[in-house]
Protein backbone atom coordinates (compact mmCIF):
# COMPACT_ATOMS: atom_id res chain seq x y z
CA UNK A 1 0.00 0.00 0.00
CA UNK A 2 2.81 2.54 1.12
CA UNK A 3 4.72 1.35 -2.35
CA UNK A 4 1.43 2.60 -4.18
CA UNK A 5 1.30 5.91 -2.79
CA UNK A 6 4.41 6.43 -2.91
CA UNK A 7 4.48 5.13 -6.40
CA UNK A 8 1.50 7.62 -7.05
CA UNK A 9 3.09 10.79 -5.31
CA UNK A 10 5.94 10.46 -7.58
CA UNK A 11 4.20 10.33 -10.55
CA UNK A 12 2.76 13.02 -9.19
CA UNK A 13 5.50 15.23 -8.47
CA UNK A 14 6.90 14.42 -11.48
CA UNK A 15 4.19 15.34 -13.47
CA UNK A 16 3.62 19.38 -11.71
CA UNK A 17 7.37 19.32 -12.19
CA UNK A 18 7.03 19.18 -15.84
CA UNK A 19 4.31 21.48 -16.20
CA UNK A 20 5.76 24.14 -13.74
CA UNK A 21 8.62 23.74 -16.12
CA UNK A 22 7.01 24.14 -19.54
CA UNK A 23 4.27 27.30 -17.54
CA UNK A 24 8.03 28.80 -16.91
CA UNK A 25 9.35 28.48 -20.19
CA UNK A 26 5.94 29.84 -21.53
CA UNK A 27 6.60 32.70 -19.27
CA UNK A 28 9.96 33.52 -20.08
CA UNK A 29 8.99 33.38 -24.04
CA UNK A 30 6.39 36.03 -23.06
CA UNK A 31 8.25 37.99 -21.12
CA UNK A 32 11.35 38.00 -24.10
CA UNK A 33 8.15 38.65 -27.22
CA UNK A 34 6.72 41.63 -24.92
CA UNK A 35 10.45 43.04 -24.15
CA UNK A 36 11.29 42.51 -27.75
CA UNK A 37 13.88 40.14 -28.01
CA UNK A 38 12.52 39.31 -31.57
CA UNK A 39 14.70 37.78 -34.55
CA UNK A 40 12.41 38.73 -37.63
CA UNK A 41 14.75 36.65 -39.46
CA UNK A 42 14.34 33.74 -37.63
CA UNK A 43 10.67 33.85 -37.95
CA UNK A 44 10.56 33.83 -41.44
CA UNK A 45 12.86 30.84 -41.86
CA UNK A 46 10.89 29.01 -38.81
CA UNK A 47 7.58 29.96 -40.99
CA UNK A 48 9.34 28.09 -43.86
CA UNK A 49 10.30 25.03 -41.94
CA UNK A 50 6.67 25.20 -40.45
CA UNK A 51 4.57 25.95 -42.83
CA UNK A 52 5.74 25.43 -45.82
CA UNK A 53 7.82 22.13 -45.07
CA UNK A 54 4.32 20.88 -43.79
CA UNK A 55 2.39 21.36 -47.08
CA UNK A 56 2.63 17.50 -48.28
CA UNK A 57 1.77 16.58 -44.69
CA UNK A 58 -1.38 18.66 -44.62
CA UNK A 59 -2.24 18.27 -47.99
CA UNK A 60 -2.29 14.34 -47.59
CA UNK A 61 -3.86 14.38 -44.16
CA UNK A 62 -6.36 16.92 -45.40
CA UNK A 63 -7.26 15.58 -48.96
CA UNK A 64 -7.53 11.96 -47.86
CA UNK A 65 -9.22 12.69 -44.61
CA UNK A 66 -11.95 14.64 -45.78
CA UNK A 67 -12.48 11.57 -48.40
CA UNK A 68 -13.04 8.82 -46.11
CA UNK A 69 -14.99 10.72 -43.79
CA UNK A 70 -17.32 11.87 -46.79
CA UNK A 71 -17.52 8.41 -48.00
CA UNK A 72 -18.30 6.95 -44.36
CA UNK A 73 -21.01 9.77 -43.91
CA UNK A 74 -22.85 8.75 -46.86
CA UNK A 75 -22.56 5.27 -46.40
CA UNK A 76 -24.61 5.50 -42.99
CA UNK A 77 -26.90 8.54 -44.29
CA UNK A 78 -28.00 6.78 -47.26
CA UNK A 79 -29.51 4.35 -45.81
CA UNK A 80 -31.46 6.85 -43.55
CA UNK A 81 -31.91 9.16 -47.61
CA UNK A 82 -29.98 11.77 -46.26
CA UNK A 83 -27.00 12.01 -48.62
CA UNK A 84 -27.95 16.02 -49.13
CA UNK A 85 -26.83 15.63 -45.24
CA UNK A 86 -22.96 14.83 -45.77
CA UNK A 87 -21.98 18.42 -47.09
CA UNK A 88 -22.72 19.96 -43.80
CA UNK A 89 -21.28 17.35 -41.75
CA UNK A 90 -18.45 17.07 -43.49
CA UNK A 91 -17.57 20.95 -43.15
CA UNK A 92 -18.65 21.03 -39.84
CA UNK A 93 -16.60 17.81 -38.68
CA UNK A 94 -13.57 19.28 -40.63
CA UNK A 95 -13.74 23.12 -39.20
CA UNK A 96 -14.26 21.88 -35.11
CA UNK A 97 -12.75 18.46 -34.96
CA UNK A 98 -11.24 16.51 -37.81
CA UNK A 99 -8.73 19.30 -39.35
CA UNK A 100 -7.14 20.74 -35.81
CA UNK A 101 -6.61 17.66 -34.28
CA UNK A 102 -5.38 15.90 -37.02
CA UNK A 103 -2.94 18.68 -38.04
CA UNK A 104 -1.89 19.17 -34.93
CA UNK A 105 -0.73 15.65 -34.68
CA UNK A 106 0.96 15.84 -37.48
CA UNK A 107 2.73 18.86 -36.83
CA UNK A 108 3.59 17.74 -33.47
CA UNK A 109 5.40 14.27 -34.89
CA UNK A 110 7.29 16.36 -37.74
CA UNK A 111 7.63 19.64 -36.13
CA UNK A 112 8.15 18.77 -32.44
CA UNK A 113 10.84 15.80 -33.25
CA UNK A 114 12.81 18.16 -35.39
CA UNK A 115 12.41 20.88 -32.68
CA UNK A 116 13.14 18.69 -29.63
CA UNK A 117 15.81 16.80 -32.12
CA UNK A 118 17.48 20.11 -32.92
CA UNK A 119 17.40 21.74 -29.92
CA UNK A 120 18.06 18.28 -28.22
CA UNK A 121 21.57 18.16 -30.21
CA UNK A 122 22.44 21.54 -29.50
CA UNK A 123 22.35 21.00 -25.43
CA UNK A 124 24.21 17.84 -25.62
CA UNK A 125 27.27 19.42 -27.72
CA UNK A 126 27.67 22.08 -25.43
CA UNK A 127 25.80 24.63 -28.23
CA UNK A 128 23.68 26.18 -25.78
CA UNK A 129 26.11 27.10 -23.59
CA UNK A 130 28.28 28.32 -26.51
CA UNK A 131 24.79 30.95 -26.78
CA UNK A 132 25.02 31.70 -23.32
CA UNK A 133 28.59 32.25 -23.18
CA UNK A 134 28.03 34.64 -26.29
CA UNK A 135 25.70 35.78 -24.20
CA UNK A 136 22.88 35.57 -26.10
CA UNK A 137 19.86 34.35 -24.57
CA UNK A 138 18.51 30.87 -25.33
CA UNK A 139 15.16 31.57 -25.55
CA UNK A 140 15.28 34.82 -27.24
CA UNK A 141 17.25 32.87 -30.05
CA UNK A 142 15.54 29.47 -29.67
CA UNK A 143 12.13 29.57 -28.33
CA UNK A 144 10.88 32.71 -29.25
CA UNK A 145 11.02 32.51 -33.12
CA UNK A 146 9.93 28.82 -33.05
CA UNK A 147 6.68 30.25 -30.85
CA UNK A 148 5.61 33.03 -33.42
CA UNK A 149 6.38 30.83 -35.71
CA UNK A 150 3.94 28.03 -34.33
CA UNK A 151 1.13 30.82 -33.87
CA UNK A 152 1.54 32.10 -37.47
CA UNK A 153 1.92 28.47 -39.23
CA UNK A 154 -0.86 26.05 -37.46
CA UNK A 155 -3.45 27.78 -37.82
CA UNK A 156 -3.03 28.61 -41.61
CA UNK A 157 -2.33 25.09 -41.78
CA UNK A 158 -5.40 24.28 -40.33
CA UNK A 159 -7.32 26.51 -42.80
CA UNK A 160 -5.65 24.65 -45.36
CA UNK A 161 -6.22 21.02 -44.23
CA UNK A 162 -9.72 21.96 -43.77
CA UNK A 163 -10.19 23.54 -47.22
CA UNK A 164 -8.61 20.67 -48.92
CA UNK A 165 -10.25 18.24 -46.67
CA UNK A 166 -13.73 20.25 -47.49
CA UNK A 167 -12.98 20.14 -51.63
CA UNK A 168 -11.81 16.46 -51.30
CA UNK A 169 -15.19 15.13 -49.57
CA UNK A 170 -16.86 17.10 -52.48
CA UNK A 171 -15.21 15.19 -55.01
CA UNK A 172 -15.89 12.52 -53.03
CA UNK A 173 -19.47 12.97 -52.77
CA UNK A 174 -20.72 14.50 -56.16
CA UNK A 175 -18.01 12.62 -58.28
CA UNK A 176 -17.87 9.28 -57.42
CA UNK A 177 -20.67 8.82 -54.94
CA UNK A 178 -23.41 10.76 -57.33
CA UNK A 179 -24.99 13.15 -54.43
CA UNK A 180 -26.57 16.32 -55.89
CA UNK A 181 -23.39 19.05 -56.19
CA UNK A 182 -25.77 21.52 -55.71
CA UNK A 183 -27.53 20.32 -52.41
CA UNK A 184 -23.99 19.62 -51.12
CA UNK A 185 -23.12 23.02 -51.84
CA UNK A 186 -26.03 24.53 -50.68
CA UNK A 187 -26.50 22.63 -47.41
CA UNK A 188 -22.99 23.08 -46.70
CA UNK A 189 -22.82 26.64 -46.70
CA UNK A 190 -26.66 26.41 -44.97
CA UNK A 191 -25.38 24.61 -41.69
CA UNK A 192 -21.45 25.81 -41.95
CA UNK A 193 -20.53 29.11 -39.46
CA UNK A 194 -18.13 31.68 -38.63
CA UNK A 195 -18.12 30.24 -35.56
CA UNK A 196 -16.87 27.09 -36.63
CA UNK A 197 -13.67 29.12 -38.32
CA UNK A 198 -13.52 30.61 -34.81
CA UNK A 199 -13.59 26.92 -33.02
CA UNK A 200 -10.77 25.59 -35.22
CA UNK A 201 -8.43 28.71 -35.69
CA UNK A 202 -8.69 29.16 -31.67
CA UNK A 203 -7.63 24.81 -31.43
CA UNK A 204 -5.15 25.52 -33.85
CA UNK A 205 -3.09 28.18 -31.23
CA UNK A 206 -3.44 26.22 -28.42
CA UNK A 207 -2.15 23.17 -30.45
CA UNK A 208 0.63 25.15 -31.73
CA UNK A 209 1.25 26.48 -28.22
CA UNK A 210 1.41 23.15 -26.96
CA UNK A 211 3.66 21.46 -29.21
CA UNK A 212 6.46 24.40 -29.27
CA UNK A 213 6.71 24.58 -25.90
CA UNK A 214 6.82 20.68 -25.08
CA UNK A 215 9.23 20.16 -27.60
CA UNK A 216 11.59 22.95 -26.76
CA UNK A 217 10.99 22.07 -22.97
CA UNK A 218 12.32 18.45 -23.92
CA UNK A 219 15.29 19.53 -26.15
CA UNK A 220 16.52 22.14 -24.08
CA UNK A 221 16.48 19.49 -20.98
CA UNK A 222 18.20 16.75 -23.01
CA UNK A 223 20.98 14.75 -21.54
CA UNK A 224 23.42 11.85 -21.66
CA UNK A 225 24.12 11.92 -25.75
CA UNK A 226 22.65 10.41 -28.51
CA UNK A 227 20.40 8.02 -26.44
CA UNK A 228 19.07 11.17 -24.68
CA UNK A 229 18.56 13.17 -27.54
CA UNK A 230 16.73 10.35 -28.67
CA UNK A 231 14.37 10.29 -25.62
CA UNK A 232 13.57 13.98 -26.00
CA UNK A 233 12.34 13.53 -29.01
CA UNK A 234 10.03 10.67 -28.30
CA UNK A 235 8.78 12.42 -25.42
CA UNK A 236 8.19 15.28 -27.48
CA UNK A 237 5.84 13.54 -29.71
CA UNK A 238 4.61 11.75 -27.33
CA UNK A 239 3.61 14.34 -24.59
CA UNK A 240 2.70 16.82 -27.20
CA UNK A 241 0.85 14.43 -29.13
CA UNK A 242 -1.73 13.12 -25.68
CA UNK A 243 -1.43 16.74 -24.56
CA UNK A 244 -3.07 17.60 -27.82
CA UNK A 245 -6.13 14.95 -27.73
CA UNK A 246 -6.77 16.06 -24.05
CA UNK A 247 -6.73 19.60 -24.68
CA UNK A 248 -8.88 19.33 -27.15
CA UNK A 249 -11.34 17.52 -25.20
CA UNK A 250 -11.85 20.37 -22.65
CA UNK A 251 -11.40 23.01 -26.14
CA UNK A 252 -14.44 21.12 -27.49
CA UNK A 253 -16.89 21.66 -24.79
CA UNK A 254 -16.40 24.40 -23.50
CA UNK A 255 -16.15 26.04 -27.37
CA UNK A 256 -19.61 24.59 -27.60
CA UNK A 257 -20.74 26.28 -24.82
CA UNK A 258 -19.59 29.16 -26.16
CA UNK A 259 -20.53 28.10 -29.79
CA UNK A 260 -23.21 25.85 -29.43
CA UNK A 261 -23.41 23.70 -32.53
CA UNK A 262 -26.04 24.57 -35.14
CA UNK A 263 -26.02 28.02 -33.95
CA UNK B 1 50.15 42.94 -12.72
CA UNK B 2 47.77 44.90 -10.02
CA UNK B 3 47.34 43.66 -6.33
CA UNK B 4 43.41 43.74 -6.97
CA UNK B 5 42.35 40.67 -8.66
CA UNK B 6 40.37 40.96 -11.64
CA UNK B 7 38.65 37.97 -10.42
CA UNK B 8 37.84 36.59 -7.46
CA UNK B 9 36.73 33.45 -5.77
CA UNK B 10 35.90 33.06 -2.31
CA UNK B 11 34.73 29.82 -1.15
CA UNK B 12 33.11 28.12 -3.99
CA UNK B 13 31.28 25.07 -3.32
CA UNK B 14 29.61 22.63 -5.95
CA UNK B 15 27.46 19.82 -5.84
CA UNK B 16 26.37 17.39 -9.14
CA UNK B 17 23.80 15.07 -7.52
CA UNK B 18 25.76 13.74 -3.85
CA UNK B 19 28.83 14.08 -4.99
CA UNK B 20 30.93 17.22 -3.67
CA UNK B 21 33.10 18.57 -6.64
CA UNK B 22 34.17 21.53 -5.38
CA UNK B 23 34.76 22.21 -1.41
CA UNK B 24 35.62 25.87 -1.02
CA UNK B 25 37.89 27.08 -3.25
CA UNK B 26 39.64 30.42 -2.57
CA UNK B 27 41.48 31.76 -5.95
CA UNK B 28 42.36 35.18 -7.23
CA UNK B 29 43.08 35.86 -10.75
CA UNK B 30 45.03 38.63 -11.65
CA UNK B 31 44.50 41.52 -15.04
CA UNK B 32 46.80 40.37 -17.53
CA UNK B 33 47.84 36.76 -16.17
CA UNK B 34 47.60 33.88 -17.50
CA UNK B 35 46.71 31.25 -14.65
CA UNK B 36 46.82 26.85 -15.59
CA UNK B 37 44.36 25.32 -13.61
CA UNK B 38 45.82 21.61 -13.00
CA UNK B 39 44.35 18.50 -12.11
CA UNK B 40 43.12 15.01 -12.30
CA UNK B 41 40.93 13.98 -14.85
CA UNK B 42 36.96 14.55 -13.78
CA UNK B 43 38.43 16.71 -10.99
CA UNK B 44 36.08 19.54 -11.30
CA UNK B 45 38.27 22.04 -13.39
CA UNK B 46 35.96 22.21 -16.47
CA UNK B 47 32.98 22.76 -13.23
CA UNK B 48 34.99 25.22 -12.05
CA UNK B 49 35.80 27.10 -14.81
CA UNK B 50 32.21 27.03 -16.09
CA UNK B 51 31.29 28.96 -12.84
CA UNK B 52 33.30 31.64 -13.99
CA UNK B 53 30.98 32.58 -16.88
CA UNK B 54 27.98 31.93 -14.57
CA UNK B 55 26.56 29.44 -16.89
CA UNK B 56 26.14 27.51 -13.04
CA UNK B 57 25.90 28.59 -9.64
CA UNK B 58 27.39 27.32 -7.14
CA UNK B 59 25.79 25.96 -3.76
CA UNK B 60 27.15 28.72 -2.15
CA UNK B 61 30.71 30.88 -2.38
CA UNK B 62 31.23 34.07 -4.59
CA UNK B 63 32.73 35.41 -7.65
CA UNK B 64 33.75 38.37 -7.68
CA UNK B 65 34.59 39.75 -11.27
CA UNK B 66 35.27 43.55 -11.87
CA UNK B 67 34.32 43.79 -7.82
CA UNK B 68 30.66 42.43 -9.03
CA UNK B 69 29.36 39.54 -7.36
CA UNK B 70 28.19 37.01 -10.77
CA UNK B 71 26.92 34.34 -8.65
CA UNK B 72 23.83 36.60 -7.97
CA UNK B 73 23.13 38.07 -11.23
CA UNK B 74 20.18 36.67 -13.41
CA UNK B 75 20.51 34.90 -16.88
CA UNK B 76 19.79 38.65 -18.51
CA UNK B 77 21.97 40.49 -16.02
CA UNK B 78 25.07 38.47 -16.84
CA UNK B 79 24.98 39.22 -20.67
CA UNK B 80 26.95 42.03 -19.63
CA UNK B 81 29.38 40.37 -18.06
CA UNK B 82 29.85 37.72 -20.75
CA UNK B 83 30.74 40.09 -23.50
CA UNK B 84 33.92 40.90 -21.40
CA UNK B 85 34.79 37.31 -21.27
CA UNK B 86 35.53 34.69 -24.34
CA UNK B 87 35.42 30.93 -23.24
CA UNK B 88 36.69 28.43 -25.87
CA UNK B 89 34.55 24.70 -24.73
CA UNK B 90 36.34 21.44 -25.10
CA UNK B 91 35.03 20.44 -28.32
CA UNK B 92 34.79 24.37 -29.44
CA UNK B 93 30.81 24.12 -29.51
CA UNK B 94 30.78 25.50 -32.93
CA UNK B 95 26.81 25.59 -34.20
CA UNK B 96 26.98 23.48 -36.70
CA UNK B 97 23.78 25.18 -38.78
CA UNK B 98 26.49 27.97 -39.68
CA UNK B 99 29.56 27.77 -41.53
CA UNK B 100 32.73 29.41 -40.39
CA UNK B 101 32.55 32.72 -41.21
CA UNK B 102 28.68 33.12 -39.69
CA UNK B 103 30.17 31.42 -36.38
CA UNK B 104 32.55 33.48 -36.01
CA UNK B 105 30.66 36.60 -37.15
CA UNK B 106 27.91 35.52 -35.19
CA UNK B 107 28.83 37.29 -31.29
CA UNK B 108 29.07 40.64 -33.66
CA UNK B 109 25.27 40.35 -35.96
CA UNK B 110 23.77 39.22 -32.50
CA UNK B 111 25.13 42.67 -30.71
CA UNK B 112 23.81 44.64 -33.30
CA UNK B 113 26.57 45.34 -35.72
CA UNK B 114 24.45 45.56 -39.36
CA UNK B 115 27.52 46.65 -41.30
CA UNK B 116 28.95 43.72 -43.45
CA UNK B 117 31.23 45.17 -44.69
CA UNK B 118 32.57 45.53 -40.82
CA UNK B 119 31.58 42.41 -40.12
CA UNK B 120 33.60 41.05 -42.91
CA UNK B 121 36.80 42.71 -42.23
CA UNK B 122 36.19 41.73 -38.25
CA UNK B 123 36.39 37.87 -39.12
CA UNK B 124 38.84 38.41 -41.62
CA UNK B 125 41.15 39.30 -39.32
CA UNK B 126 40.05 36.97 -36.44
CA UNK B 127 40.59 34.41 -38.42
CA UNK B 128 43.85 35.28 -39.59
CA UNK B 129 45.15 35.68 -35.94
CA UNK B 130 44.19 32.06 -35.44
CA UNK B 131 45.73 30.96 -39.01
CA UNK B 132 42.43 30.41 -40.23
CA UNK B 133 42.10 31.99 -43.31
CA UNK B 134 40.34 30.48 -46.58
CA UNK B 135 38.30 28.18 -44.85
CA UNK B 136 35.10 30.61 -44.32
CA UNK B 137 32.67 28.51 -46.15
CA UNK B 138 32.92 25.45 -44.70
CA UNK B 139 30.79 23.63 -41.84
CA UNK B 140 32.14 22.54 -38.89
CA UNK B 141 31.27 19.20 -39.68
CA UNK B 142 33.82 19.34 -42.45
CA UNK B 143 36.94 20.85 -39.66
CA UNK B 144 39.56 19.01 -37.70
CA UNK B 145 39.55 18.83 -34.19
CA UNK B 146 42.32 21.42 -34.28
CA UNK B 147 40.59 23.87 -36.89
CA UNK B 148 37.40 23.53 -34.77
CA UNK B 149 39.24 24.98 -31.89
CA UNK B 150 41.06 27.80 -33.64
CA UNK B 151 37.44 28.72 -35.43
CA UNK B 152 35.73 28.85 -31.89
CA UNK B 153 38.64 30.86 -30.64
CA UNK B 154 38.29 33.34 -33.44
CA UNK B 155 34.39 33.43 -32.42
CA UNK B 156 35.76 33.85 -28.73
CA UNK B 157 38.20 36.66 -29.57
CA UNK B 158 35.99 38.70 -32.58
CA UNK B 159 34.72 41.30 -29.74
CA UNK B 160 37.90 41.68 -27.77
CA UNK B 161 37.10 40.27 -24.27
CA UNK B 162 39.36 41.12 -21.42
CA UNK B 163 39.09 37.51 -19.89
CA UNK B 164 39.60 34.27 -21.83
CA UNK B 165 38.77 30.87 -20.49
CA UNK B 166 39.82 27.57 -22.15
CA UNK B 167 38.90 24.40 -21.54
CA UNK B 168 41.19 21.60 -21.88
CA UNK B 169 42.52 23.70 -25.03
CA UNK B 170 44.72 20.71 -25.63
CA UNK B 171 42.01 17.62 -25.23
CA UNK B 172 42.34 15.37 -28.54
CA UNK B 173 44.96 16.75 -30.30
CA UNK B 174 48.18 15.13 -31.17
CA UNK B 175 51.35 16.90 -30.26
CA UNK B 176 52.52 18.89 -32.93
CA UNK B 177 48.49 20.79 -33.21
CA UNK B 178 48.83 21.32 -29.49
CA UNK B 179 51.78 23.09 -29.74
CA UNK B 180 49.75 25.57 -31.93
CA UNK B 181 47.10 26.02 -29.93
CA UNK B 182 49.91 26.49 -27.07
CA UNK B 183 51.52 29.24 -29.22
CA UNK B 184 48.36 31.09 -30.38
CA UNK B 185 47.49 31.04 -26.91
CA UNK B 186 51.14 32.52 -25.67
CA UNK B 187 50.00 35.05 -28.86
CA UNK B 188 46.82 35.98 -27.99
CA UNK B 189 47.77 36.85 -24.42
CA UNK B 190 50.59 39.25 -25.73
CA UNK B 191 48.25 40.93 -28.29
CA UNK B 192 45.44 41.43 -26.69
CA UNK B 193 46.65 41.85 -23.28
CA UNK B 194 43.96 39.44 -22.13
CA UNK B 195 43.78 37.53 -19.03
CA UNK B 196 43.53 33.75 -19.42
CA UNK B 197 42.46 30.95 -17.05
CA UNK B 198 43.57 27.39 -18.91
CA UNK B 199 42.03 24.48 -17.57
CA UNK B 200 44.10 20.94 -18.23
CA UNK B 201 45.42 18.05 -17.20
CA UNK B 202 48.95 18.91 -20.01
CA UNK B 203 51.58 19.20 -18.11
CA UNK B 204 53.50 20.39 -21.49
CA UNK B 205 50.76 23.25 -22.45
CA UNK B 206 50.82 24.16 -18.55
CA UNK B 207 54.47 24.96 -18.56
CA UNK B 208 54.01 26.77 -22.20
CA UNK B 209 51.09 28.80 -21.49
CA UNK B 210 51.08 29.41 -17.79
CA UNK B 211 52.10 32.49 -15.39
CA UNK B 212 51.03 31.26 -12.49
CA UNK B 213 50.24 27.21 -11.85
CA UNK B 214 46.51 26.03 -9.32
CA UNK B 215 46.22 22.39 -8.85
CA UNK B 216 42.84 21.25 -7.71
CA UNK B 217 43.11 18.48 -5.71
CA UNK B 218 39.77 16.76 -4.27
CA UNK B 219 37.58 19.86 -4.62
CA UNK B 220 40.17 22.33 -3.06
CA UNK B 221 43.12 24.10 -4.50
CA UNK B 222 45.91 22.48 -3.20
CA UNK B 223 49.35 24.57 -4.77
CA UNK B 224 48.91 27.94 -5.93
CA UNK B 225 51.84 29.97 -6.97
CA UNK B 226 54.60 30.45 -10.28
CA UNK B 227 55.76 27.52 -12.21
CA UNK B 228 59.14 27.32 -10.70
CA UNK B 229 57.27 26.49 -7.41
CA UNK B 230 55.36 24.53 -9.00
CA UNK B 231 58.89 22.74 -10.51
CA UNK B 232 60.74 22.70 -7.11
CA UNK B 233 57.44 21.78 -5.20
CA UNK B 234 58.66 18.84 -2.92
CA UNK B 235 54.85 18.42 -1.67
CA UNK B 236 53.84 14.32 -2.67
CA UNK B 237 50.42 15.51 -4.43
CA UNK B 238 52.08 17.67 -6.85
CA UNK B 239 54.92 15.58 -7.55
CA UNK B 240 52.80 12.92 -8.33
CA UNK B 241 50.91 15.27 -10.80
CA UNK B 242 53.55 16.75 -12.12
CA UNK B 243 55.97 13.55 -12.77
CA UNK B 244 52.75 11.85 -13.96
CA UNK B 245 52.98 9.09 -11.57
CA UNK B 246 49.63 7.37 -9.88
CA UNK B 247 50.23 6.38 -6.16
CA UNK B 248 47.40 4.44 -4.31
CA UNK B 249 48.56 6.17 -1.15
CA UNK B 250 48.80 9.84 -2.48
CA UNK B 251 46.19 9.89 -5.66
CA UNK B 252 45.19 12.69 -6.58
CA UNK B 253 41.16 12.55 -6.72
Amino acid sequence: MMSLAAFLGGVLLNFLRYLGETVLLAYETLLAICMGHVRPKLVIRQICEIGFGSQLVVLVTGAFTGAVFTAQTFFQFSNLNMESAVGPVVSVSMCRELGPVLVGLMVAGRVGAAMSAELGTMKVTQQIDALRALAVHPIDYLVVPRTIAMLVSVPLLIAECIFIGIAAGYYMAVRVLGVSGVYYIANMYRFTHGSDIFMAMSKGLVFGIIIVFISCREGLNAKDGAVGVGQATTEAVVISSLSILIANFFLTLALNMIFPAGQ
Amino acid sequence: MTKHPLIEVQNLAQKIGTQEILRGIDLPIYAGETLVLLGKSGGGKSVFLRHLIGLMKPIHGKILFENQDITQLSERQLESVRRKIGMLFQDGALFDSLNVFDNVAFPLREHGDRNEQDIRNRVYESLSLVNMSGHESKMPVNLSGGMRKRVALARAIISPPSVILYDEPTAGLDPIVSDSINRLIRRLQKQLQVTSVVVTHDMVSANHVGDRVALLNHGKIHFWGSLQELASSTDPVVRNFVEGRSDENNDVE
